[in-house]
């Protein structure tokens, strides 16, 4: 009965660009490679997968290097509802060298740990797939499918560490609170399907106007959608699974988290505010000055009371997405669109760098502390210079004092925001400079742990860093410095023009 | 604007060298304390031998331009250019910061604050070097605001790291404060591009060129500059400090090693007042005008309650912190002028205090490591146990209370004769008012310093530290010696590190006129809009 039905459809195959796709091909390839290594090989050699999930993603970025020096700069498969532009290609690539410095992160940690090694790897470029799909996606079924790859893998990793509970506490309110989310964007969703008839962004960009019949429905459709993915980037108030799954996730999983998911959230935010609803720009931009500010100042204040170290950096990282946010709740007004997309591509790298550098320091000093709590960091400048230094090139640019890449990040932000230059942007200005001083209150209380505190146990040598993680840290560290000295390198990507569609364009 | 574009190299060398020297330091262990220290301060001599290259190289007829001037890209997308160029209004302190490092890195050699590790201390000094000398040759806003900022992580070390007991809430309270006054900057900096560049005529390019700024600044409204003089007016006054954001620097100074003490009266302060001569006043001359009489306010605010604030200390470190107050009060207030003599008035005075105040907190060190303590109550007949370090503190006091023929003088004198007849436009009384107010301050100056040497050096030394019994309450008498063994006259490092003040406390006291002429062409050029 299937054939007869199929039969009466006129249909024919797309044609593929093999190409444009290549990434996510070489990355499907080797999550298959990957399980039947595990399969064969023995437990003492598990290792391998480690090394293997490293090359896979480095294979990956090779096809995303050859499309960006290739013609023509945009390719669009399936009508547009997968397009491949420069905007795409700067996150994929972000999204590959980011989960290649996790696989260096966890190399160490999983092994030591006893984990089951060949799943890890394997969820991890299973999730990492769905993040390079969602940089591409210009569809709202491709989204959500995107998401969902990129969600469903990031649960069970948070609850990797089955026999301690607070990891499975971790695993379940991310779960829960995940999959509501994605309940309200899909209802969002289908609303937005129901009002325009098309699922694909460009479509509904061309039918949502605000000169048309713009109504409760519609305003309804694109508040669902935003908070969806405001679970997704845990902005206040739809923060609350963050800290707890933080903190109770294995620590690399932590970093892979706050960083390659939260960007995730914004490229999906980024992409249908910009190509899907730009004209109901009166309804989005004052949802987000509200949930940008917020989001700032109560990841900031939640920041000070912490004395975790990974439950500081789950608020702190709250704090900078509201910074993230901060561009957008403006990207509508007057000329703010190209510098806010800018702003927030550009916060994006740089906040990946110094997090993921973060994270790296927090492991390699935990190898000696063996604790999590700030104050175990005591002295770890006298025992380890290299670490307390690199440590202090982490919060430093965190909370964005130059040279280091966080200022550029922050400025870019604040430029994009003053670019819009009404009294909303210069409200949220304000707020956002209040914030970043009070941002200091906790980076600098931890800087002040390691260099004028004596080390609490006593301490005089520290536990030999690992290779793995030595490469990470000098991945994280040599470009959090280069992108605050020479910001030039980072700030030719996210212009306006690379985001094929945004704003009608 | 005219530039000359001779040996644009020299700024550049001269302000990153001191960095490689870090990245040398890097690589030698910790351990090896001694070539940290050579290493140190072979790079801070090489840097002050470019600096002296510099000067030489400098044409003083041509002080208002900007020399040795660097333009190159930077960041394009934003429209900031790694910009650089020094005037007259910047070579002296510029060569003044490679001149306190170099003198500093010689108090450090046998002087190195509890707890040790040479490498990183001086690691930081150096660090410190490039921040303050790039401040002082940036031309474009966004590249100072770099410098700015670079400056405050190694202070932030310095004190929290080396200082003394509340080492831990000074540095806070001195960075956060610094850190609220740099946000609000770096907004009315961005702000201050967009305005500008929404006045231009058509055919010039946007940017955040100082120069550019200077000449185009003045199109924009009258709200628009005060709007964005008072978001420049906080992060500069921060820094200086001003009354009412002065409270971290009592802290800060009390708490800072010597030589951080040093480098923060010397020069960290000058990078707010520079920020106000050479960015905030020039590019914005209406909301200068309209902001004057209220900084002059705050300067006299500033001069009185920092010295009934020195009357009031019972620890010499933190009476010299609130004479800072004092005293950059004076060079505030020459800034409200908005006069050409102000203007000559505050370069000088930020010079003079740079030098005078420097000498006096190393002083301060030199006393704390002999007697252990600061308390003045305690201190006494310092002329007969230790007459030389008695007279270079009494003669610095002199210094500093402004003394004709001695360097404070010429930094006080002008700025209160400047007020007497302001830029037109700005209310003579008010500013008439302002300088009886400062006059009055003088004496008061005259009376801190001269009561806190009356009683540190003059009498009989108390008992505790004059004889072989009798250790007072903190006594080492564990080890058999006396407070007394540690009580030794001035030794050579110091000679060496002090000599240079003492000689340009004198030169510049009797012989002003070798640094007004550098300034003056350049103040003119700065007060270009206020017809001066």
């Amino acid at each position: 009965m299937l054939a007869s039905i199929l039969a009466q459809v006129p249909w024919q195959a797309p044609s593929i660009d093999y190409h444009a796709i290549a990434p996510e091909i070489v990355l499907a390839a080797g999550i298959v490679l990957i399980i039947l290594v595990d399969l064969f090989v023995g437990e003492s050699k598990k290792w391998v997968t480690a090394s293997l999930t490293g090359f896979v993603l480095l294979g990956a970025l090779i096809p995303v290097l050859t499309l960006a020096v290739s013609d023509p700069d945009a390719r669009s498969l399936f009508d547009g509802r997968y397009v491949i532009d420069e905007y795409a290609l700067t996150l994929k690539a972000l999204f590959l060298i980011a989960g290649y410095v996790v696989v260096l992160l966890s190399q160490n940690h999983v092994e030591e740990g006893d984990y089951y090694q060949g799943e890890y790897y394997t969820l991890l470029l299973t999730s990492l797939t769905g993040m390079v799909m969602m940089a591409s996606s210009r569809d709202l079924v491709s989204i959500f499918v995107a998401l969902e790859f990129l969600s469903i893998p990031a649960y069970m990793l948070a609850a990797w560490r089955k026999r301690d509970r607070k990891s499975n506490e971790a695993g379940v309110k991310y779960y829960l609170l995940g999959v509501f989310a994605s309940a309200v964007m899909l209802y969002g969703m289908s609303l937005l399907y129901g009002v325009t008839g098309s699922t694909l962004l460009s479509e509904i960009g061309r039918q949502i106007t605000v000169d048309g019949d713009f109504g409760g429905v519609h305003a309804l459709a694109i508040v669902f959608v935003v908070v969806g993915f405001a679970f997704k980037v845990s902005a206040v108030p739809f923060h609350t699974w963050a800290p707890d799954t933080y903190e109770g996730a294995p620590t690399p999983v932590t970093a892979f988290l706050s960083v390659a998911s939260k960007a995730a959230g914004f490229v999906a935010l980024v992409t249908i505010l910009y190509v899907g609803v730009p004209q109901a720009k009166d309804v989005w931009q004052p949802f987000l000055w509200v949930l940008a500010a917020l989001t700032m100042t109560v990841g900031n204040l939640l920041a000070l009371r912490q004395s975790n170290i990974v439950r500081m950096l789950a608020y702190s990282s709250i704090s900078q997405g509201g910074f993230i946010l901060m561009p957008l709740a403006v990207a509508g007004t007057g000329d703010a669109a190209g510098p806010a997309l800018q702003a927030v591509v550009v916060y994006l790298l740089v906040y990946a760098a110094m997090n993921l550098g973060m994270f790296a320091v927090v492991i390699a000093a935990a190898r000696t502390t063996r604790s999590g709590e700030i104050s175990s960091f005591g002295g770890l400048f006298s025992y380890a210079p290299g670490l307390g230094v690199l440590m202090t090139i982490f919060l430093a640019s965190l909370a964005g004092i130059p040279p280091l890449g966080g200022w550029i990040a922050k400025f870019a932000a604040f430029r994009a925001v003053l670019e819009a230059g009404n009294g909303w942007a210069y409200g949220i200005a304000v707020i956002g400079a209040v914030n970043s001083v009070i941002a200091f209150g906790y980076y600098g209380n931890v800087m002040r742990e390691v260099w004028m505190k004596p080390a609490p146990n006593g301490e005089t040598r520290a536990v030999a860093t690992p290779t793995s993680l030595v490469a990470a840290l000098t991945i994280t560290g040599a470009a959090t410095l280069l992108l605050g000295v020479l910001p030039g390198t980072v700030l030719r990507f996210g212009d306006l023009a690379d985001l094929v569609g945004a704003f009608g364009r | 604007m005219e530039v000359l574009r001779d040996q644009n190299w020299l700024l550049t060398v001269g302000t990153f060298l001191p960095l490689v020297g870090v990245l040398v330091m890097l690589f030698i262990p910790k351990s090896d304390e001694q070539s940290h220290k050579s290493v140190a301060l072979i790079t801070a001599l090489a840097t002050l031998a470019i600096g002296i290259y510099t000067l030489t190289q400098f044409d003083f007829d041509q002080a208002d331009k900007l020399q040795f001037f660097a333009d190159a890209e930077w960041i394009k997308v934003i429209s900031s250019n790694y910009t650089i160029g020094l005037d007259g209004m910047s070579l002296p302190l510029y060569i003044l910061s490679m001149i306190v490092t170099v003198l500093v890195m010689i108090y450090s050699w046998n002087h190195i604050p509890s707890p040790g590790n040479p490498k990183a201390f001086l690691s930081l000094m150096l660090i410190l070097q490039t921040g303050m000398a790039g401040t002082f040759i940036a031309q474009d806003l966004i590249l100072f605001f770099v410098f700015f900022e670079v400056v405050l992580l190694p202070m932030y070390f310095m004190i929290g790291v080396w200082g003394g007991e509340q080492r831990q809430y000074a540095s806070l309270k001195f960075f956060l404060y610094t850190m609220f006054g740099s946000a609000l900057m770096l907004v009315a900096f961005i702000a201050l591009f967009f305005k500008v560049r929404g006045a231009l005529p058509d055919g010039v390019e946007p940017s955040f060129s100082i120069p550019m700024l200077a000449e185009y600044g003045g199109l924009l409204g009258r709200s628009a500059q005060i709007w964005i003089f008072a978001g420049m007016f906080v992060g500069f006054a921060v820094k200086v400090p001003m009354f009412p954001f002065h409270t971290w620097l009592p802290d800060a100074h009390t708490q800072a090693p010597t030589q951080g003490s040093v480098i923060l009266a010397a020069i960290l302060l000058k990078l707010g007042t520079y920020g106000f001569v050479r960015i905030a006043i020039p590019i914005l001359p209406e909301g200068a005008r309209e902001w004057a009489p209220w900084i002059g306010l705050l300067s006299v605010i500033g001069i009185i309650y920092g010295a009934l604030g020195c009357l009031a200390q019972t620890d010499m470190k933190r009476l010299i912190a609130f004479s800072s107050v004092a005293h950059m009060g004076f060079v505030m207030l020459g800034i409200s002028t908005l006069t050409p003599m102000g203007f000559n008035a505050a370069l000088f005075g930020m010079v003079a205090h740079g030098l005078i105040t420097g000498m006096l907190f190393f002083i301060a060190g030199s006393v704390k490591e002999r007697y252990h303590t600061l308390e003045i109550a305690r201190l006494g007949g310092m002329l007969k146990q230790l007459p030389k370090l008695g007279w270079i503190l009494g003669f610095c006091a002199m210094a500093s209370l402004g003394l004709p023929g001695l360097a404070g003088f010429w930094g006080e004198f002008p700025a209160i004769l400047a007020a007497y007849s302001p830029a037109p436009g700005l209310s003579e009384e008010v500013f008439r008012v302002f300088m009886v107010i400062a006059a009055l301050g003088t004496v008061f100056a005259a009376a801190y310093l001269l009561w806190l040497f009356q009683r540190t050096a003059f009498g009989e030394p108390k008992p505790e530290f004059s004889g072989g019994n009798g250790h007072g309450d903190h006594g080492h008498g564990d080890h058999g010696h006396g407070d007394h063994d540690d009580l030794h006259d001035v030794n050579t490092f110091e000679w060496i590190a002090w000599t240079p003040f003492l000689i340009a406390i004198v030169v510049f006291g009797v012989y002003p006129q070798l640094m007004f002429k550098i300034f003056d062409p350049a103040v003119s050029v700065a007060l270009k809009a206020f017809g001066g």
